[in-house]
């Protein structure tokens, strides 16, 4: 029982008249993969944002880490150690590698207030040591992001998220907008998490990725969760019935 | 799959080399137009015979003219700078000059002339008119960011309404008279080089700031990924009010300078300032859409404007052409900045 990281019960979110989350019941066990899938509009990034607290849900409940939580809003997720890997990536364009990872967290040589000296050379070097872990490699730090490709981007994002998670991380749809060298090495640092031991949600599309990836598959298919499978027990045909509906039309809650 | 480990050793196609910084394209125009005047200067006899050749640069006289007509509008433009960054832009600071001015000189009169708004409050230490002007912009400043960050209205609209308003203010507060003869002490702020010294401390105080502190950071952050700084756990909102309160204050210290220089304070003192510190600062390389841009590129960028200036008048050129060919130069500088984006958004 006490190896549950993540647990939700009931999770509802309406946007107005459109059910867009029904009633959904999740379980995230400690070191555990979890691929969400589901067609557009099944309802996979709106239960994101319930979990990740950019949105507040409609009903049900969540604990994380043994406890009922309500989060705020994405800080308090955060710091409770939720970190999420946006599908529209949350990096500031113009700033350096280091900027970007220890945003909204920045380490500081000297507190003045707002004007408090930044301590550039610990930020660099935590942040070489956080992209070797998770085996990013980028050329220069002190570029700015604008100038990298979207694989490079993703792999400060994630590994931005890597390096502060201490619990969980979310990815929605992370190599979406990738080739194929940069979808690879985004797989590999997944991989890395999971030898880490850190627990992961995996929102994505490609079926061969989450069978790649991950351990266990939730399929989403309007507002609901119609399928939890273990990887082994299940196949791409299996799966695909479940996201067209073709089987677990009649579905109910999945634990 | 393949050997992963190999893949995610694969170099990038990408940019390796370092960035040039946008600085030095600045410099070098700075360099290029200042050399242009140069050699005019020399070869201008062979069609006007009324002038002997002569040097631009090398005259003591006009590189401090230069550096001392920038100095007013290049304080305001250190604070401009910093709004402009985070993908703002305040087009208040030449009204709230006018402000700050009236209502810090009413301060800094002198006993022997008390025709003043305040006639028994004559004789002050110089302290209290500079703090008040200082006061008066921060205040415009604060209302600024506060509308621009609360009420989610354009940068744009929110400091057009404080433009109009501080004017009013100007010529409401003394129902469109002057304010002369400060105290003797009070002229200090403008006499000699001080304009300039105060000039340049601003802006490498400010430079300091945005380069090693997390003011600077998160200004950068704000301008560039708005929501990306929001999730992180910036707090947006609190940081825009900071950065509208120091160009407004910025703009106070700009009157300071101003009516301490001039020992008289109108209501119609900085119209048009704000155009000029944008001007300097598009030139010097500040992105309009924000996140790009430093206060050194807008030092470049004002004496770019300065020398400029004073090159039409070493040339003898209409001071009615001199405006017509600064509005084109602030069009190109934005033509300039709008490509440089799109040639980086392509290699990404």
């Amino acid at each position: 029982m006490s190896d549950i990281v993540l647990e939700t019960r009931g999770l509802t979110k309406h946007y107005g008249g459109v059910h867009a989350l029904e009633d959904a019941d999740f379980t995230l066990r400690a070191g555990e993969h979890i691929a969400v899938v589901g067609d557009n509009g099944a309802g996979k990034s709106t239960f994101v944002r319930q979990i990740t607290g950019v949105e507040q849900r409609t009903a049900g409940k969540v604990w994380f880490g043994g406890d009922e939580v309500t989060f705020s809003g994405p800080i308090a997720a955060r710091e409770a150690g939720i970190e999420t890997v946006f599908q529209n990536l949350a990096l500031a364009d113009d700033l350096d590698v280091p900027s970007n990872l220890f945003l909204g967290r920045e380490l500081i040589k000297f507190n003045l207030g707002p004007f408090s000296i930044l301590d550039r050379k610990a930020m660099r070097e935590r942040t070489q040591e956080a992209l070797t872990k998770t085996a990013v490699k980028i050329p220069n730090l002190s570029n700015t992001i604008r100038n990298m490709s979207g694989g490079q981007r993703q792999c400060v994002a994630i590994a931005r998220s890597a390096s502060f998670a201490s619990r969980l991380i979310i990815m929605d749809e992370p190599t979406a907008a990738l080739g194929v060298q940069e979808t690879a090495q985004v797989e590999n640092i997944i991989r890395g998490l999971k030898e880490r031991g850190v627990p992961l949600i995996l929102v994505s599309h490609n079926l061969r990725q989450v069978f790649d990836l991950v351990d266990r598959i939730v399929v989403f298919r309007r507002g609901r969760i119609v399928a939890s499978l273990a990887k082994h027990e299940t196949d791409g045909n299996d799966i695909v019935s479940y996201i067209t509906g073709v089987k677990g039309a009649e579905a109910g809650a999945y634990a | 799959m393949a050997d992963v480990g190999s893949v995610a050793g694969v170099a990038p196609k990408t940019v390796h080399r370092r960035q040039w910084p946008g600085e030095v394209n600045v410099l070098i125009g700075l360099v290029v137009i200042a050399l242009v005047f140069e050699v005019l200067g020399w070869i201008q006899p062979a069609w006007r015979s009324d002038i002997a050749a002569q040097s631009f640069l090398f005259n003591k006289l006009r590189l401090s003219i230069i550096i001392g007509q920038v100095a007013i509008t290049g304080i305001i433009a250190v604070g401009v700078t910093q709004v402009i960054i985070t993908g703002g832009i305040d087009l208040s600071s030449g009204s709230v000059v006018g402000a700050a001015a009236m209502i810090g000189m009413s301060f800094a009169q002198a006993s022997t002339y008390s025709r003043a708004v305040y006639p028994h409050l004559t004789d002050m230490p110089i302290i209290v008119p500079a703090a008040v002007a200082i006061l008066c912009g921060a205040v415009a400043g604060f209302v600024n960011g506060g509308l621009v960050a609360y009420t989610k209205i354009p940068s744009f609209i929110a400091t057009l309404g404080m433009m109009v308003t501080a004017r009013g203010v100007a010529n409401w507060y003394t129902k469109g008279q002057p304010i002369s003869f400060p105290t003797d002490g009070y002229t200090v702020f403008g006499s000699g080089l001080h304009p300039v010294m105060i000039f340049v401390g601003l802006a490498v105080l400010f430079h300091l700031a945005l380069r090693f502190t997390l003011y600077g950071n998160r200004t950068y952050a704000i301008g560039s990924n708005e929501e990306a700084a929001r999730v992180s756990g910036i707090n947006v909102e609190r940081h825009l009010l900071l950065v509208y309160t120091i160009a407004g204050a910025l703009a106070g210290v700009a009157a300071l300078v101003l009516t301490s220089k001039n020992l008289t304070a109108q209501a119609g003192m900085g119209v048009m300032y704000e155009l000029d510190a944008i001007a300097m600062a598009v030139i010097g390389g500040v992105s309009l859409s924000g996140g790009r841009g430093s206060i050194i590129g807008t030092v470049l960028g004002a004496l770019i404007f300065g020398v400029i200036t004073s090159g039409f008048t070493f040339l003898g050129i209409d001071a009615y052409y001199q405006q017509i060919i600064k509005g084109a130069i602030i069009v190109i500088a934005v033509i300039a900045d709008v490509a440089r984006q799109k040639r980086a958004a392509r290699r990404a």
